[in-house]
């Protein structure tokens, strides 16, 4: 009887609040990952991804309660009415050439991007307040994004998660280069996190270790995503990644070896335990499963092998939330020991990389070139180039050449036909790499920059150039910076293109899986989606000197003064002459006095 | 037994009746901190701290302004309400050996930039215009709030500024300069908006008197690192760095904050003898002329600090004028509860005094009759 009474009560309980009929609150799950990669320089790479993933539809609920997706960029959202947003923060320059096609390159300085609803009425508008909300969030200078540095790409840029229709004027874009990223920046991005940095991966982003590498680059990246397989319902996906390189030979004292000790000056304790899954991955694909190259230490219990950026790759895990791995010392120091030196072989160069330059002599005119790179033995692939240059370097499209092996290519200006909506979203327009295509928008002065977007075919093995020239122009003397000598900025060109892998990836569950796929999901698999930044560009402009109004005012008041007093006191003085005063010290004396009183002297 | 308990007893009755004097001192001490509780100056903090210097060999005032910022954070006053404006950036400057650290002691004792730092006006921001727009609050609507001075008439704003300045000007940036004149009339602006209940105005450049020179708002108190017509000179280099530090006012003013603590009653008088000739070289000037409160009675953490007032007590407290009323009750209050009332710092040592003489003497006349007793 006590038993039944005790049922019966328990299943009152579970029933109770669910039996009233209120809606639960949305699920939501945080998932972490870092990815340390020793590149082919002998630089290591550190990444961090935290993901969120939050179970509710901000557009259309009121929602009050936040728990691990952070409010300030909840609200952001809905104000807004944001489709998707992506901010990222970078110090440095990834060398694709020498380090290997990265994860997720980001320009360097301030790179804003967002896809707004199809609600919003006046995008320019909530563009900009998006811009100064967002400066305030993350202490940086986003306010300066404005007309002037904002464009509005046609085909570089596609929506990231889910979309209806991709209609670009709701898409903006912009880069401040010349933005500067340090301590302040990480300070509010690390507060976004649910366990801020006390506990899980997060404990290892000390800013005097992370600052001091050769790339660092912080992001968030805000999208909707299918809740389930059907896709009936949206959750909103906020990835927070933050990438580092070590230049290993300065910290690991001309050694190849790293722990994480030495790299972050920390070591991990335990998972984060607000976290769904919380593990760190050791790339271990060059050296294959003998020990005898190199030795990773603690051993690891799993290892996990797939396709990512078109090669096969084998990753060492280890998963904090595993009782074993953290169990005995209560740290976990990941060290890479190298048994014998490698030997001397030559990087494997990446199938797509670039360059960037600006060549000319004087201040008046100069050329712009980009060199792009195609290794791959015998495939040919499309690029597509956006270049975004401001307003006071004064393009001349007719010099635009691309020249690729010597000879002369260029893409067919025929306009694109509209394409059908592809069920999943695509990154790279692919209907359109049969054609050409070429969206050139002139600048006006001081209120929107050049925008060049083109799609290039690069053949097998080749080098592709392509260049423009431009002449400077004046400023007024009040738009120039307080440092005006320093010079002026360019923005990075972008370049997007599906390059073929070399092994086919298998299509799976592009969302749980990590390390970056389900960022950009591509329906063909025999080739990866990847999207590089060019170094930006410094250019000086005619600068006038500063402190010519004041020496023009000394100047001219000297002269006049001496030329014109002169002229002056000789036609209107009168000269009398005087007498030499003889007399003794008493007669000076009274003559001073009489001087005084303003009287004739003796 | 019975006889020391009450022979005890009856002791305590007469040292209790000796200390009525001291009592009813206390007792008005209570009442006079009862009334001043209701009767508060400022209710909140604010601190607006501004480097105008670009360029790597100004370093030091980056530094300058750091140290005030990690002592007032130390101190209590959140980033909310702090306005942190940095005219370059030093820390993760390509020049930096050490980078994300600024320094402000040599042999890189001090790290004052800090793993918590959040800077409101970086770089191209930090205009003459946006600082009097912060200073007024006549900001574009679509600033966010981090980057607002939101203080009321309650509020008590501590202003710093530093870089190179001159004769009646400071410098922002190497391009533009404020005047002590646009200074003192924002100042009104405040007044005028009630924007300010006090406001403490520090500037450590060349001649940095002659910028609080031209003050004529109420409230105003000011110090400046050197007089008109002498220059404020830097601190010491680091080898390492290979730039100077610190400027010595600011390094000696530092040193001084560093031994505050939110419950310090240091006061506003060793603020003003913080940096003598002989170890600034310049002379430090101050007014208070303009400042209605007594600087011996202004104590540094009701700039620097944000300390809340509060009065933890377990007995009731009656205000009202009966004072015999208040005596006993008083007396009482003393003994028991006055010694655990440690927030109120204003007139908490006075109180705590009266009843630590009180304990003592009770404490000698108990060892006397226990001596006596043997």
């Amino acid at each position: 009887m006590a038993a039944a009474v005790r049922i019966f009560l328990l299943v009152l309980l579970l029933l109770g609040p669910g039996g009233w009929g209120q809606a639960e609150p949305p699920r939501d799950s945080l998932r972490e990952e870092l990815v340390i990669t020793p590149l082919p320089s002998g630089d290591v790479a550190a990444t961090f991804q935290f993901r969120t993933r939050w179970d509710s539809e901000l557009q259309r609920e009121w929602v009050s309660h936040y728990r691990l997706f952070p409010k300030a960029l909840g609200q952001l959202i809905s104000k807004y009415s944001l489709r998707e947003l992506h901010l990222s923060l970078t110090q440095g320059f990834w060398r694709t050439r020498y380090w290997g096609t990265p994860f997720l390159q980001a320009p360097s300085g301030a790179e804003l991007w967002a896809w707004f609803q199809e609600t919003v009425t006046d995008v320019d508008e909530s563009w900009k307040e998006l811009s100064n909300v967002l400066s305030g969030i993350f202490c940086a200078s986003l306010n300066f994004i404005d007309s002037t540095n904002t464009v509005t790409p046609t085909a570089s840029f596609k929506p990231l998660g889910l979309a209806n229709g991709t209609d670009h004027s709701f898409l903006r874009y912009a880069v401040l280069p010349r933005e500067v990223v340090c301590t302040e920046n990480l300070t509010p991005w690390k507060k976004l996190l649910p366990c801020s940095s006390k506990a899980g991966l997060s404990v290892l982003l000390k800013a005097d270790r992370l600052f001091h590498t050769s790339y660092h680059s912080q992001a968030v990246h805000i999208r909707p995503v299918c809740r389930n397989a059907r896709c009936t319902s949206v959750s909103w996906e906020l990835r927070q990644t933050l990438s580092v390189v070590f230049d290993a030979f300065v910290t690991g004292q001309g050694k190849k070896d790293w722990s994480l000790f030495r790299m972050f000056s920390r070591t991990l304790t335990e998972p984060c335990p607000l976290a769904l899954e919380s593990r760190v991955y050791v790339d271990i694909t060059s050296y294959g499963q003998d020990n005898e190259t190199l030795e990773v230490y603690p051993p690891p219990l799993t290892t996990y092998q797939d396709v990512i950026l078109g090669t096969r790759k084998t990753y060492a895990v280890y998963d904090l939330l595993d009782a074993a791995v953290v169990s005995n010392s209560r740290s976990l120091n990941i060290q890479l020991k190298w048994k014998r030196p490698p030997e001397n072989e030559a990087p494997p160069v990446p199938f797509l990389y670039a360059q960037r330059y600006v060549s000319g002599y004087g201040l008046q005119s100069g050329e712009l070139s980009t060199l792009l790179y195609n290794t791959h033995p015998y495939r040919a692939f499309p690029v597509l180039l956006l270049d975004s240059v401001p307003w006071y370097l004064r393009l001349y499209v007719h010099t635009l050449t691309i020249t690729s092996k010597g000879k002369e290519n260029k893409p067919s200006e025929r306009s694109p036909q509209p394409a059908p909506p592809p069920p999943l979203p695509l990154h790279v327009p692919q209907h359109l790499s049969s054609q050409g295509y070429i969206h050139y928008q002139p600048a006006q002065d001081r209120m929107q920059p050049h925008l060049l977007e083109m799609l290039i075919q690069l053949p097998a093995n080749s080098i592709t150039k392509v260049s423009i020239q431009f002449e400077r122009a004046l400023l007024k003397w009040t738009e120039y910076t307080p440092d005006p000598n320093h010079g002026f900025y360019v923005s990075p060109s972008v370049l997007s293109a599906l390059v073929p892998s070399v092994v086919a990836a298998k299509p799976g569950d592009w969302e749980e899986s990590p390390l970056f796929n389900s960022l950009f999901p591509v329906s063909d698999s025999s080739s990866y989606f990847v999207r590089l930044y060019t170094e930006p560009l410094l250019v000086s402009l005619p600068t006038p000197d500063f402190s010519m109004p004041y020496n023009v005012v000394c100047l001219t008041c000297t002269v006049v003064a001496v030329c014109y007093g002169s002229f002056y006191n000789l036609l209107t003085r009168t000269f009398q002459i005087e007498e030499p005063r003889k007399g003794g010290l008493a007669k000076r004396l009274a003559n001073l006095v009489r001087r005084a009183r303003g009287v004739p002297p003796l | 037994m019975v006889d020391t308990c009450f022979l005890s007893q009856g002791l305590t009755t007469l040292a209790g009746l000796l200390l009525l004097p001291f009592g009813s001192l206390a007792a008005s001490q209570i009442e006079d901190q009862a009334e001043q509780f209701f009767r508060s100056g400022h209710t909140n903090n604010w601190a607006v701290l501004v480097c105008t210097s670009r360029f790597w060999f100004n370093y030091r005032h980056v530094a300058n302004t750091l140290s005030v910022y990690r002592s007032v954070k130390r101190l209590g006053i959140p980033d909310s309400h702090i306005v942190l404006m940095l005219a370059d950036d030093m820390a993760c400057n390509p020049r930096n050996p050490k980078p994300a650290t600024v320094y402000s002691h040599k042999n890189m004792e001090l790290n004052v930039y800090g793993d918590d730092v959040e800077v409101d006006y970086r770089s191209y921001e930090v205009t003459v215009e946006n600082f009097l727009r912060v200073l007024t609050g006549r900001i574009p609507s679509s600033t966010p709030r981090s980057k607002r001075l939101l203080s009321d008439d309650r509020s008590n704003i501590l202003i710093y500024m530093t870089g190179h300045g001159g004769n009646g000007f400071l410098k922002f940036q190497d391009s533009e300069e404020i005047t002590n004149i646009e200074l003192a009339d924002a100042f009104e602006q405040m007044w005028q908006k009630r924007r300010y209940n006090e406001l403490l105005f520090i500037i450590d450049t060349c001649q940095g008197a002659s910028m609080y020179e031209r003050f004529y708002s109420p409230n105003i108190m000011a110090l400046a690192s050197s007089q008109v017509g002498e220059d404020s000179l830097s601190h010491q280099p680091d080898p390492a760095v290979g730039v100077h530090l610190m400027d010595r006012y600011t390094f000696y003013v530092l040193e001084f904050l560093e031994e505050i603590n939110p419950a310090s009653q240091t006061n506003m008088n060793d603020l003003f003898q913080v940096c003598p000739k002989s170890l600034c070289v310049s002379t430090p000037g101050h007014r208070t002329d303009l400042f209605q409160r007594d600087p011996k009675n202004v104590l540094i953490t009701d700039f620097f600090g944000s300390v809340r007032k509060v009065e933890i007590t377990t007995e009731t407290l009656s205000l009202q004028p009966d004072s015999g009323v208040i005596e006993s009750r008083n007396l009482h209050t003393v003994f028991h509860s006055g010694c655990t009332n440690l927030h109120f710092h204003q007139q908490c040592t006075r109180v705590l005094f009266t009843c630590w003489l009180a304990l003592v003497i009770c404490c000698l006349l108990k060892m006397g009759i226990l001596t006596g007793m043997r």
